[in-house]
């Protein structure tokens, strides 16, 4: 395959392979002996687009089904009237190769599913143990104009997720795809999918305009609660959202799409007294870094000391809210002063409230070692953000890979 | 004490080439551009990716005119960039430098060409 490397000029790469990509990865993982560490990524993906052929098979409505095969032979969901594309260069137009040469990478012709094999190569590099399972080119479902679209792939995506892969490999799970545009789809996902072998939790894509307080959702709060499972609300962009549509680089419609949903949707659940309704609900912040947490903190604590009367079911700051919820460390910046990454941390309790995740395959992915590195964490620290605090926060039954696990001590 | 590795052959690594040899626990890719060689280990200081395995560019430009305004971009194929394959840090091939803070670097190594050989001295 040739990817051109200037506007004349092209590389040729015969050949792709995960392990070998991630071959320094593995050199870190033996390094910091990490295979003896539980680590949980929290936040990963495959490429969906790629299985849609079997997953609109699972679609339940004759007619969509049937516009689905039609046009799911594109692959790409090109023209697809299911996906909702948006303007973007994830992988740096070209930089980041493994975009390009994924599709030249060879598994094993078996019974296995392809995005088996490929998470099972990159999660051992790693040293990964388990991960939650996320989708890529749905993730900008949440923009489609017809909530009906939404809930029908998801749930057709969900069934087959459930079905066809979670079952045949106990380290995949996932916090289930919610169609949140639709309140009683989601709430009956919740219902139908919500104990399934590998369910750990449940995701709501944060790039939509359907605000968090709505009455409509209550129920599905009220039983996520009663499950005892997290919800996550999990970030992205969009290049055509009218606000983010006055940027000219992708580099600032990603840095600031991933972030500015979910700070909508936190100011919402926080003024609104979500934490307060639903005290044991554990509510997950996921792929927007972690900057914006004491940016936001003290945005609202300051408005809320002159404004509590719009908020009058809190009970404390809004900081002390944020502090209780858990967040997802991918991509975690780099500040110049390591002193703000520190802080970072104690403002927003990582000791138990931050789960490594890394993201992979996409193009700003972090490996374990960004945590394992820091200095000013201690190895009992650094043991919960890699894996104890996600055990913790999905019950996770950790023994077909550490039968005698001790939490961190 | 400082070795000679070698890399390969003269006429084995041609103007534009790049070649990876092992070396320890790493590699250490070997780059001849316009005549130049060059030598960095495989490692980006970033989270660790194979930075000698990814694209080597021409320094990307904008295009400001006097009047201060945007005519577009162009390349700049004086300065060229080793683009780490993970996450697409970019380092100055002359220095190692990364492009966008330049307090990163890649690890160089001298090269010398002996006779009809490459080697780099490690």
């Amino acid at each position: 395959m040739e990817i051109p490397t200037d506007h004349l000029n092209k590389m040729s790469v015969a050949e792709f392979d995960t392990s070998k990509l991630l071959i320094n990865a593995a050199r870190q993982r033996d390094q910091r002996k990490l295979e003896d560490v539980l680590i949980v990524d929290v936040d990963c993906h495959h490429y969906e687009n790629e299985s849609m052929k079997d997953i609109v098979e699972f679609i339940d409505d004759p007619v969509l089904r049937r516009t689905a095969q039609v046009y799911s032979g594109a692959g790409t969901g090109a023209n697809n009237p299911f996906m909702m594309g948006s303007p973007g260069s994830q992988d740096v137009a070209g930089r980041v190769t493994r975009y390009p040469l994924r599709k030249m990478e060879e598994t094993p012709d078996d019974d296995k599913h392809r995005d088996i094999h490929l998470s099972l190569r990159w999660m051992d590099a790693m040293g990964v143990d388990y991960v939650m399972l996320f989708p890529t080119p749905m993730l900008l479902l949440g923009l489609h104009p017809v909530p009906e679209y939404e809930a029908a792939m998801s749930r057709a995506y969900n069934r087959w997720l459930t079905e066809k892969i979670l079952t045949e490999e106990k380290r995949l799970k996932t916090m289930l795809y919610l169609p949140f545009n639709d309140p009683d789809a989601t709430y009956k996902m919740v219902q139908d999918f919500g104990e399934c072998d590998g369910v750990c939790g449940f995701m709501v894509v944060s790039t939509r305009y359907k605000p968090v307080y709505d009455n409509a959702y209550m129920k599905t709060y009220s039983l996520i609660e009663e499950m005892g499972k997290p919800l996550a609300f999990h970030g992205s962009y969009s290049w055509n959202d009218q606000l983010l549509g006055n940027t000219n680089r992708f580099l600032v419609t990603h840095a600031l799409g991933f972030t500015v949903f979910n700070a909508v949707h936190m100011s919402n659940w926080i003024v609104n007294g979500l934490p307060e309704r639903f005290p044991k609900l554990d509510v997950m912040w996921i792929e927007s870094g972690l900057a914006w947490v004491p940016w936001l903190m003290q945005r609202l604590d300051n408005d809320y000391r002159m404004r509590s009367s719009e908020a009058p079911l809190l009970k404390r700051l809004p900081s002390e809210y944020m502090g209780e919820m858990f967040y997802s460390s991918q991509p975690m910046e780099m500040p110049h002063n390591p002193d703000i990454l520190e802080m970072t941390f104690k403002m927003i309790n990582a000791e138990t409230q931050l789960c490594w995740s890394s993201d992979y395959p996409h193009w700003d992915m972090d490996v374990p070692s960004v945590i394992w590195d820091l200095p000013f964490l201690d190895e009992r620290q650094k043991r919960n953000i890699l894996g104890d605090n996600a055990r913790r926060l999905y019950n996770l039954d950790v023994s077909d890979r550490f039968p005698n696990y001790q939490p961190p001590s | 004490m400082a070795q000679e590795l070698f890399v390969s052959k003269t006429s084995e690594l041609a103007d534009g080439d790049r070649k990876i040899v092992p070396n320890g626990n790493y590699e250490i890719g070997v780059y001849r551009v316009n005549g130049e060689l060059f030598a960095y280990q495989n490692v980006c200081p970033h989270q660790g990716g194979p930075a000698c395995e990814g694209l080597l560019m021409a320094k990307v430009e904008e295009v400001i005119a006097e009047d201060k305004t945007y005519q577009g971009m162009t390349f700049n194929h004086d300065e060229m960039h080793i683009v780490c394959p993970w996450h697409g840090w970019e380092f100055d091939l002359a220095t190692g430098d990364m492009v966008a803070d330049r307090k990163f670097r890649l690890k160089k190594y001298d090269v010398v060409e002996k006779e009809d050989s490459i080697y780099v001295t490690v």
